[in-house]
């Protein structure tokens, strides 16, 4: 440590506001990017898997019906 | 394809320095002696070079993908200028923000209009720009090559920031490191002082491997590929 004590390494000789400022700044917007970056990309891998799911039950569900109609409407002919 | 290439590199690169990368400038902080003439504030110096440093490299970055884009129609390369830019952007800021902070107790001022001060707040305009028009333009392609071209005509800029301090008279003080001499500082500075750069390349190459992979997903949801992917849950 170049410091004597923690309350020297908070003072600075009077220059710590400065570099904690810097300090406090520089780490929370990294911290922020970092977390907003991997947020989303889990944002943008949740909607897709929605999507996914939404075309699938929709694609299997429709043929079904269709089938059920048009034996409805052969049956009743 | 790329996804899954992007994974390994991912992998190892954010293992190591996910932790420790924002902690470098920590040793410069608490463990390197203090200067003769600032005293303390110049510990400040320990996220102010590297985040500067990392400004430019990434434009530079940004502007040899921005050629790729124009020349070979790679689409990649379009995907790494539009995931990087905020990167870019928020380390222009921080490097502004912290040389301000510095200024104030070693020169008496927050802000002056000089050449290297000046030239750096175009670079955050030119993030700041490239971003825009790249929101403003809906269609990928034409978004592309204009993003690319902006990015190429303000490339200009990087030599007038590099050499500004020997150009024009200014406050700045001149570059710490040069490739051909030794460092003027003593070795407890530098060693924190290379780290700390070190440490924000890597942080860049895991934000740069995190964002590009989103903006692939993005682009490519409709391939076979990706829907595969993220029904197994991976990527």
């Amino acid at each position: 440590m170049a410091f004597d004590s923690f309350s020297a390494f908070i003072a600075m000789e009077g220059h710590g506001p400065y570099v904690w400022a810097c300090y406090a700044v520089f780490a929370v917007l990294l911290v922020g990017l970092m977390s907003w970056s991997s947020r989303h990309h889990q944002a943008v891998m949740a909607s897709c898997k929605r999507r996914y799911q939404q075309q699938e039950s929709s694609t299997s569900a429709r043929p079904k019906q269709a089938a059920t109609f048009a034996r409805v409407e052969v049956s009743q002919e | 394809m790329v996804l899954r290439d992007c994974n390994p590199v991912y992998a190892v690169v954010a293992g190591d320095r996910y932790h420790s990368a924002p902690c470098r400038p920590g040793l410069g902080l608490a463990f390197a002696p203090k200067d003769y003439l600032q005293g303390n504030s110049y510990r400040i110096i320990f996220i102010h070079v590297p985040t500067a440093f990392l400004a430019q490299s990434i434009y530079i970055m940004m502007a040899s993908a921005a050629v790729v884009t124009l020349v070979w129609r790679m689409k990649l390369a379009d995907v790494f200028v539009k995931a990087v830019a905020p990167v870019g952007l928020v380390f222009t800021f921080l490097s502004l923000f912290t040389g301000a902070v510095w200024g104030k107790p070693t020169w008496g001022t927050w802000w002056v209009w000089d050449a290297r001060l000046t030239s750096m707040l175009i670079l955050l305009f030119l993030y700041g720009g490239a971003i825009a028009l790249d929101r403003a333009i809906n269609d990928e392609k034409s978004a592309a090559r204009a993003v690319a071209v902006l990015v190429l005509v303000g490339v200009v800029n990087i030599p007038i920031i590099k050499y500004s301090v020997e150009w024009w008279n200014t406050l700045h003080q001149p570059a710490t490191f040069k490739l051909t001499e030794k460092p003027s500082m003593p070795v407890e500075m530098w060693v924190p002082l290379l780290l700390s750069v070190l440490g924000l390349y890597l942080l860049f190459g895991w934000l740069a491997c995190l964002r590009m992979k989103t903006e692939i997903v993005m682009r490519e949801q409709k391939t076979r590929w990706v829907r595969e992917l993220v029904m197994a849950g991976r990527g």
